[in-house]
């Protein structure tokens, strides 16, 4: 097997490890390239040994499924070539381009798992660059990770599931949680109830955590409008002013920081790169790469698993890694893994209870049509939404990559990674068009800032 | 039945250039623009209004160029971001400095001023180039402007006086009938008719001209580009270098430094092109090598566009050598931007008045082997034969 062609998975999440763990047992040596210090992704990330805690005390009901995910990962690594702390910073026909550190290097590779997984969604609020604010996503990186808490006393605001655990996680952790303010209004209607209950153990905790928040003093809001993230003179967060949706009275509440979200993002910048097929997903209302159910592309060689091809949480993230190797294997070897049937019904069985996820939780389209002028919504370029709107009507533009060209939305160190989701939202509304015609914006290298020193380096051999 | 004055095929700056300076003549003017007006090269360039180390064949045009450059806010209403930072010409060594001499003296010619630095001036004007430069030459009076706005904005105001310019809207055919040029468009039954035509169809332009039996050979190149996060301001004017390789600029205004080198992948039939990443990592090490202070500076995107190139590095510009009414201006080979305005300015002279005070000599298409010339005849006035030192190729 030394000389066989390279396969290369990308993400050491519950994806990508499923993924390897999967080629390994099929007698493969797969290279596995990562972002983070520690296998685990994002939701089983690792503090660094002097902070180690407990499982339990980190992972919550996943200390198992994150226990069973390190092991798993410890007991590969002989059989695989891993490169943590590594990114991605380009990708051509055959050639992964490679940077950790200040060096790079190239991985040639012949078939490629992505499994690229997710980041916060963000919808921006009038005042939301302030200090203080951060996404969901990096209040628990600062959890799990740096042993630390965003806050003393924190407002939890955004929509989805993650609110309820990253606020539960807050209040165990001995913050003070000021109150969780939802966008949406999930418990609104009784007819949502039998699909979400159909997530089983999943809703089961959602409803914990929700239950647990009220039990302990801690106000849980929906169908909330927030109208702006207030700050005090040293320019800090020190509060939120907000309403609840069609009311005019308004509210003040104070935090000294402040933890938003409106669920998840996939990461397509390589498959975008590969050039993957995307496609727009009226439900997750945004553009993810087309594949089958078993994570195939259009690219030959190319398949996606996990978050960064459609957002469905950890335990479908892995069983999606599994079915991807499986479909790579099979299109190697031509014949298909008997378990190959029985994943696909798993992950089809897990479509209904998202479905309702998504439903509940849908992205808060109208604070996008309502955010004041004022307000920034591409923070990299200091964009307001005012800026693009006129861009908007001067140019009559609707199409995403032109009114960029004409405005710098989406062109400053994200590349759109933060700002694009709101952005197309607020074109769609200030054109009044369709999400659809607004497109998405194009994916170019590097595929996060890299310093010309680094590039200037040239080959690592010690990667 | 409807027929256009002039019709033109290509909607890049300076098709569009062209639209608005023929529609000011009052003349009848359509622009058909297969995809969006400076989609293509002339949107996604580098940025540089440069007259210096230009080819003298090109100067002329230059120099006219750069005076509605200078003008934009009155011609377009838009000043498309351009400004007079200056281009710095960096000499490697003393051969260098002998063609940076050499070539203050033709620039003179055409009325360019040209102020040449030696080594220690060079350190004491602009201490932040790296030190391995032997000297370097300035032209104050050149700059940089925004590409994405550029063509656009022509476009504009070329429709706001009237012109019809149809975007989404490719060419299939053109032909000559008598009638004029009939030009067939995908979706139209009836063709569109014109008397006249100009053929700006920039990486394209070889194929319309070959539908008329002028064929010429015409390349593609894709120059790969990258653009930093802002930083406080640091390099004045844009940068180069003798003999082409790296050019540098800092956008003015916004500090993001725009850097390249060397050319990405294209392929005109699919109109994809993509920067490749090892060109991109040998720009870095000469960016650092040129500006040693932007060696932690990050890159946050690298592009490239489709761009036609001749043989010779200088564009097809005037009359068709065999069809009467039709012009071409087409093969930039990376000098589209800056010559963009007058190129659109001097084609509608030609297609309207019959005649333009700017100087063609050197950039008509008979200049290539197999193109007839009918001037052949007549002093070769217009027969100077192109040569490529001198002549930056990327560096618009």
């Amino acid at each position: 097997m030394r000389d066989e062609p390279p396969i290369v998975v990308v993400g050491a999440g519950p994806a990508g490890v499923s993924a390897a763990r999967t080629l390994v047992g099929a007698g493969h040596r797969p290279i596995l390239v990562d972002e983070g210090m520690f296998p685990g992704g994002q939701v089983f990330r690792r503090p660094p040994s002097p902070l180690q805690q407990s499982d339990e005390k980190l992972y919550g009901f996943d200390a198992r499924r994150a226990r069973r995910l390190h092991d798993e990962f410890a007991a590969l690594l002989p059989s695989i070539v891993y490169h943590a702390e590594t990114m991605v910073w380009a990708v051509e026909s055959n050639l992964l381009h490679l940077a950790r550190g200040d060096k790079t290097t190239c991985q040639p590779w012949k078939r490629l798992i992505l499994a690229t997984g997710a980041m916060d969604r963000i919808v921006p609020t009038n005042g939301w660059t302030a200090p203080g604010v951060v996404t969901l996503g990096a209040a628990q990186i600062a959890l799990k990770a740096q042993a630390s808490i965003i806050g003393k006393s924190v407002i939890f605001l955004g929509s989805g599931p993650l609110l309820y655990l990253v606020a539960y996680q807050y209040a165990r952790a001995g913050a003070r949680v000021v109150a969780v303010l939802e966008a949406g209004r999930p418990f609104q209607r009784f007819s949502d109830l039998p699909a979400l209950a159909s997530g089983g153990a999943t809703f089961a905790r959602g409803v914990f955590y929700i239950a647990w928040l009220k039990a302990h003093g801690v106000p849980i809001k929906t169908g909330i409008e927030p109208l702006e993230i207030l700050h005090g003179s040293d320019g800090r967060t020190n509060g939120l002013r907000y309403r609840r949706k069609g009311q005019g009275r308004e509210t003040i509440l104070s935090c000294d920081a402040l933890a938003i979200g409106y669920g998840l993002k996939s990461e397509t910048q390589l498959a975008d790169l590969l050039g993957v097929d995307f496609h727009f997903d009226p439900q997750q209302r945004q553009w993810l790469p087309t594949t089958d159910l078993d994570g195939r592309s259009c690219v030959d060689g190319v398949y996606l698993a996990g978050d960064g091809v459609s957002i469905r949480g950890n335990q479908i993230a892995a069983i999606a890694g599994e079915l991807a190797a499986l479909a790579l294997l099979s299109d190697m070897n031509g014949s298909e893994a008997p378990q190959a049937g029985s994943l696909r019904r798993e992950i089809s069985r897990a479509r209904r209870f998202r479905r309702a996820l998504d439903s509940v939780f849908a992205f808060p389209t109208d604070q996008l049509k309502t955010l004041p002028d004022e307000a920034l919504i591409c923070r990299c370029e200091g964009l307001t939404a005012g800026a693009v709107r006129d861009v908007v009507g001067l140019s009559g533009e609707s199409d995403i990559n032109r009114v960029k060209a004409f405005s710098r939305l989406g062109m400053g160190r994200c590349q759109g990674r933060v700002c694009g989701p709101a952005a197309a939202e607020l074109i769609a509304a200030a054109a009044s068009t369709d999400i659809l015609h607004v497109g998405r914006l194009r994916g170019q290298a590097p595929l996060k800032p890299i310093a010309l020193a680094t590039l200037a380096g040239g080959r690592d051999e010690g990667i | 039945m409807k027929v256009f004055d002039l019709a033109i095929i290509g909607g890049g700056l300076a098709g569009c250039s062209t639209a608005l300076h023929a529609r000011k003549k009052g003349a009848s003017v359509i622009l058909l623009e297969r995809g969006r007006c400076g989609g293509q090269a002339s949107g996604v360039n580098y940025g540089g209004v440069r007259q210096q180390g230009r080819h003298p064949a090109e100067l002329p045009l230059a120099r006219r160029s750069r005076g509605i450059w200078g003008n934009l806010y009155a011609l377009v209403g838009c000043d498309c971001e351009f400004i007079a930072t200056g281009h710095l010409k960096l000499a490697r060594n003393d051969g260098d400095m002998v063609d940076l001499v050499a070539h203050q003296a033709i620039a003179a010619d055409h009325g360019i001023t040209i102020e040449l630095f030696d080594r220690a001036d060079l350190r004491r004007r602009f201490p932040y180039i790296g030190d391995r430069f032997y000297g370097a030459s300035l032209c104050a009076e050149d700059g940089q402007a925004n590409p994405r706005l550029a063509a656009p904005a022509f476009a504009r105001a070329a429709r706001q006086l009237g012109a019809q310019v149809q975007e989404e809207c490719p060419v299939e055919h053109a032909v000559l009938s008598p009638f004029g040029f009939e030009i067939h468009v995908t979706g139209q039954d009836t063709p569109i008719r014109a008397h006249r035509l100009v053929n700006t169809a920039g990486a394209w332009g070889a194929n319309v001209a070959g539908w008329f039996g002028d064929s010429v050979r015409e390349e593609v190149m894709a120059p790969n580009m990258c653009v930093t996060e802002p930083i406080a301001p640091l390099i004045g004017p844009n940068l180069g270098i003798c003999g082409g390789g790296i050019y540098i600029r800092q956008a003015s205004g916004h500090g993001s430094i725009i850097f390249g080198s060397g050319v990405g992948t294209a392929d005109r039939d699919a109109l994809r092109a993509r920067p490749l990443a090892a060109v991109t990592m040998d720009a870095a090490k000469a960016a650092i090598d040129m500006v040693p202070a932007l060696a932690n500076v990050l890159v946050v995107r690298s592009w490239t566009g489709i761009e036609g190139r001749m043989s010779d590095n200088l564009p097809v510009v005037g009359p068709s050598p065999t069809v009467p009414n039709l012009y071409h201006a087409f093969g930039f080979s990376g000098h589209g931007f800056q010559l963009g305005p007058a190129v659109g300015a001097v084609l509608a002279e030609l297609a309207i008045d019959g005649g333009s005070p700017t100087c063609l000599a050197g950039l008509s298409m008979t200049r290539f082997a197999g193109v007839p010339d009918p001037a052949a005849t007549s002093p070769p006035a217009n027969k100077v034969q192109p040569k490529g030192k001198g002549n930056d190729t990327d560096e618009k």
